[in-house]
């Protein structure tokens, strides 16, 4: 790619997750209790597929990464704090509420408006960033949304690693069942990847990368475009049926910890 | 009515403690944070504390501060910082952080700072930047070790401690060719001085010991110096043990151009431009607040832990059904558990918001007392008894500023107010009389109080509280806010200055506009308690300015500096009293700025009841303590003439009624804690 690429990634925030997490029923339809007061931070995957999208930038000269992100916009600012000074990238803020309660087909279609809008948005040099789930709710069905309605047909989920070989050529690796990777390649952009983990791990806060996105970052934030999403009307909500036990335990050996795992599926 | 959904996040901190306008701050914030919860947790956690040697496993933290930005924090752009301007509220907000984990951290992150301090105040441009812009990370391509210093002013018994002018380290001219640089020989013994295994450079205080110089002065001392550079013995120090500490012995051979703030020749002699006293007296002018702020740290951080295990006490096993009050509240359904937890946080914020008070009037000082020292300089007011002088007979004009201040805005002659606003020099002279109370009053109050408070919340974890295992590592912040109390000057060190400062006219005038603002806001928001608080500042005005006429039987004047018995106490008394106010200041900013912030409006008047009940519940405890502590030193040196006593006990039940509805305060805070969502698990390791 000589001019490099343009990367786009989608990222929604979600509550803290030590968080306590209780859905209510409010005058504006389902939420979590006391949601805009607890803490935010930028939905792992999502960060995951941020991460990746600097590191691919950096190797190929010319490159550009823009984060579209769409929830509160105070909640927003808050997060960026911290993710700013991770990567560079540019934001595109899209004021609506973030929690796990819409539609992925209207959160999609509020994200891809956005991306279109993108001034000089070349598709032919477009890689679509996200997250394959989301910490909020999961549907798993955004970005796949997102991708159709910009057009970009080959699409990757569950990405761990994105190569670029030469000529440009893509080599993915996806999850698929049982531990196990499945190798595509695909001759070049435009390209969607719903990532996993990816490979790297969370760069550490570097002040000047935020000094020098913020001067972006916050007039972004002044103008987030409001969204209006109506919300789905539920048969019921609750949350995922686990008990969740925090124990805190220290210097187990690993055997230890696997063994008990092995315990408890046996139980 | 609506009380404390959450535990206050973020956006509600940015607004009381007003920096929702600066992200170059929120940014600094949440990296300090990070580190705190991340790196520095599993230090502790891993038992680095055991040792008190340095260690490889605690060198860790000096490259994790350089990564995230934290060393070069200090550091002006052009220095290779990236914050333009004053930055005594950033360095106090990452202490804050790091100390909400481990006050060792904040220390060990502040130590090259503090070594830099003297060459940042009073050090020459090029001293300045040289030592500044070496102690940064080296910029990408640049290939260069990050130098780190340390601060060396104590000495080994009998000599520096509290006193500063007993002192061993020496300083004399070694060799001085004609028309050459002189070249200096340096003694320095060194005690507990931070950063000691490390340090690249120590900034020394020494006495001369030549005839040929002057004065005092600090000197800066380099490893690679000709002569000794022993970094001593380690400090078997019990607290902060993730800072380094050692007892150094330095014999070296420099060149006078490492004298800090330079010197001047005349008549053969060599005149330092500043003593030791001066340099020092500078820098722990501004260091001391973010030492106060770290034991405050320590006093919130210790909330969610102590709620979290209230109120799971009983849970698990058969002690209780899950339905039961017992499961579901715990230890909470005990008053005094929540009642006590409120008086914990009580103090937390009103440390809290006097050391950020205090930081914020140090970034406003700072720029200032540039313009004042280059105003002097012009004038040829030069050394620090001509600067004191010339500063005396501006007092007048800040006084003439104050009692403008004080008229409703239709009544002050505005072209009078703007001339003394547009004056840096009484703009400088308001400044310091406030930031010389603020000052040693947040160090002294939020330390040595805070440690006592500390010790409350480890006695609400039971057993627990004094293991290893409690989660917060509440003992270690208990034990090292003692140190805090001790450090950059103990106790005695602030009550000392104050004993001095608080009698200065121009704060005097400032308090007196404290009275009057806070008499309203009593009347308007009665619900903060600023009615308490200013009767407790009037009652406390009243007895000093009885004190500094009045005479014990003997016919001994009550106020005077060899009287610790009566200006100690007094000093304590204004700290309790200033905290208080700086504390309604915050909650009234929050109630305010609060509907501008979506996120904060959403739960705002659950937050404001709160907080205000809160600033109730301290206002009482302050106005009751500066009132016992008046009482003890009115009545204590008497018999007094009745008039005065009538009119003191006019002013001491005034404040004793101001403090109607405390209890109430505290009682729905107590129940505001029973109800508040707190997280699943505490954010930092075991
Ligand atoms: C871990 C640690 C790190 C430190 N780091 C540094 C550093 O980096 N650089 C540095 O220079 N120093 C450092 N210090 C030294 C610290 O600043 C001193 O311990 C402190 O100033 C007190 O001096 P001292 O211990 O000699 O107490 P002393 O002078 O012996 O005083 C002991 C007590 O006597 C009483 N007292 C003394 N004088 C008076 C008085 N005039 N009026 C009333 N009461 C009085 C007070 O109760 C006082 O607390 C450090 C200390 C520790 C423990």
């Amino acid at each position: 790619m000589s001019d490099g690429y343009q990367i786009v990634v989608c990222g929604g925030i979600v509550p803290d997750p030590l968080q306590t997490l209780e859905p209510v029923h409010g005058p504006a339809g389902w939420g979590l209790k006391n949601e805009l007061m607890l803490p935010a931070i930028l939905d792992p995957w999502s960060g995951h597929a941020l991460y990746e999208a600097a590191n691919l930038a950096k190797a190929a000269a010319g490159s550009k990464v823009w984060l579209v992100s769409m929830g509160p916009k105070a909640k927003l600012q808050q997060v960026m704090m911290t993710v700013a000074q991770k990567a560079a990238f540019e934001l595109i803020a899209l004021d609506a509420p973030a929690g796990g309660f819409t539609e992925a087909g209207d959160v999609a279609a509020a994200l891809a408006e956005a991306i279109e809008a993108i001034p000089g948005l070349d598709k032919s040099r477009l890689l679509l960033f996200g997250g394959w789930q989301s910490a909020s709710r999961g549907a798993g069905a955004t970005m796949q949304i997102v991708g159709e309605k910009l057009g970009v047909v080959d699409q990757f989920q569950g990405v761990d690693k994105l190569t670029i070989e030469d000529g440009g050529v893509l080599r993915v690796l996806e999850r698929v069942e049982g531990g196990s990777y499945q190798e595509s390649t695909v001759s070049g952009p435009p390209a969607l990847f719903g990532w996993a983990t990816g490979e790297l791990p969370e760069p550490p806060n570097n002040p000047q990368v935020g000094m020098a996105n913020m001067r972006l970052v916050m007039p972004a934030l002044q103008k987030a475009k409001p969204v209006q999403l109506a919300q789905p009307a539920f048969g019921s909500v609750q949350l995922p049926c686990q008990k969740r036990e925090t124990r805190i335990v220290k210097d187990t050996p690993v055997e230890a910890i696997a063994r008990e795992i092995v315990d408890w599926i046996n139980a | 009515m609506e009380t404390l959904r959450t535990l206050p996040g973020d956006d509600v901190r940015q607004i009381m403690w007003r920096f929702a306008d600066r992200y170059d701050l929120q940014m600094v914030v949440q990296t300090a944070r990070s580190l705190a919860r991340s790196l520095v947790a599993r230090l502790v956690a891993e038992g680095a504390r055991k040792t008190h040697e340095w260690t490889e496993h605690k060198a860790q933290l000096l490259s994790a501060f350089d990564d995230a930005g934290l060393t070069s924090l200090f550091m002006d752009p052009h220095q290779g910082g990236f914050i333009e301007g004053p930055k005594n509220l950033a360095l106090a907000l990452v202490a804050f952080e790091l100390s909400w984990v481990d006050a060792g951290a904040a220390t060990g992150s502040l130590a090259t700072n503090l070594a830099l301090a003297p060459i940042h105040e009073k050090g020459t441009p090029e001293q300045r930047d040289y030592y500044m812009s070496r102690c940064v990370p080296p910029a990408p391509g640049e290939d260069r070790a990050i130098l780190r210093g340390a601060f060396a002013l104590t000495e080994p018994l009998p000599y520096i401690g509290v006193d500063t002018n007993t002192m061993t380290g020496k300083v004399r001219v070694l060799e001085w060719e004609e028309g050459k640089e002189p070249v200096l020989h340096v003694d320095k013994r060194g005690r507990f001085i931070t950063g000691m295994d490390f340090a690249n450079f120590v900034t020394a205080a020494v006495d001369t010991n030549d005839p040929r110089i002057k004065s005092s002065c600090m000197v800066i001392l380099e490893e690679t110096d000709e002569g000794l550079f022993d970094r001593g013995a380690p400090t078997l120090k019990m607290v902060h043990q993730l800072s380094s500490t050692r007892d150094p012995v330095l014999s070296l051979k420099v060149p006078a151009s490492r004298i800090i703030g330079g010197y001047t020749v005349k008549d053969g002699v060599i005149v330092p431009n500043y003593t030791h006293s001066e340099i020092i007296a500078a820098v722990f002018h501004r260091t001391r607040v973010p030492v106060a702020l770290m034991t405050t740290a320590k006093l919130l951080s210790a909330v969610e832990p102590v709620i979290r295990y209230h109120r799971q006490r009983f849970r698990g096993g058969t002690a209780c059904e899950p339905e039961s009050a017992k499961f579901q509240l715990g230890l909470q359904q005990k008053p005094d558990a929540v009642l006590r937890l409120t008086d914990v946080w009580a103090t937390a914020e009103a440390g809290a918001s006097l050391g950020f008070e205090t930081a914020r009037l140090f970034d406003r000082l700072d720029p200032t007392e540039k313009a004042k020292d280059k105003i002097f300089a012009e004038q040829g007011v030069v050394g620090a008894k001509s600067q004191m002088s010339a500063l005396r007979k501006l007092e007048k004009q800040a006084i003439e500023y104050l009692a403008l201040e004080a008229l409703p805005p239709d009544q002050r002659d505005a072209g009078r107010m703007a001339e003394l606003e547009a004056d840096t020099l009484v703009q400088y002279a308001l400044l310091e009389s406030t930031a010389n109370i603020l000052c040693p009053a947040c160090k002294l109050w939020n330390t040595g109080y805070g440690a006592t408070v500390m010790r409350e919340t480890v006695a609400l974890m039971g057993g627990y509280g004094i293991t290893e295992d409690c989660p917060g590592f509440l003992f270690n912040k208990w034990t090292d806010a003692q140190l805090e109390a001790t450090y950059e000057g103990p106790e005695a060190v602030q009550r000392r200055h104050l004993s001095v400062t608080m009698t200065n006219e121009v704060f005097h005038a400032r308090l007196r506009n404290w009275i009057a603002q806070y008499e309203a806001l009593g009347a308007a928001h009665p619900e903060t308690g600023a009615s308490a608080s200013a009767a407790s500042m009037k009652l406390w005005l009243w007895t000093l300015e009885f004190l500094l006429r009045a005479k014990d039987p003997e016919g001994a004047r009550l106020y005077h500096s060899r009287r610790q018995g009566v200006t100690f106490p007094l000093a304590d008394a204004l700290c309790w009293i200033m905290a208080t106010r700086s504390q309604i200041a915050d909650v009234l900013e929050l109630a305010a700025k609060g509907p501008e912030n979506p996120v904060v409006a959403e739960g705002l008047d659950g937050l404001v009841a709160f907080f205000s009940d809160l600033a109730m519940v301290q206002a009482a405890r302050s106005a009751g303590e500066a009132a016992r502590i008046c009482a003890s030193l009115v009545y204590g040196f008497g018999p007094q003439a009745a008039e005065d006593l009538a009119a003191f006990e006019t002013l001491r039940a005034a404040c004793d009624r101001a403090s109607s509805g405390a209890a109430l305060a505290k009682d729905r805070c107590g129940a505001a804690l029973c109800q508040v969502m707190i997280p699943e698990a505490l954010d930092y390791p075991l």
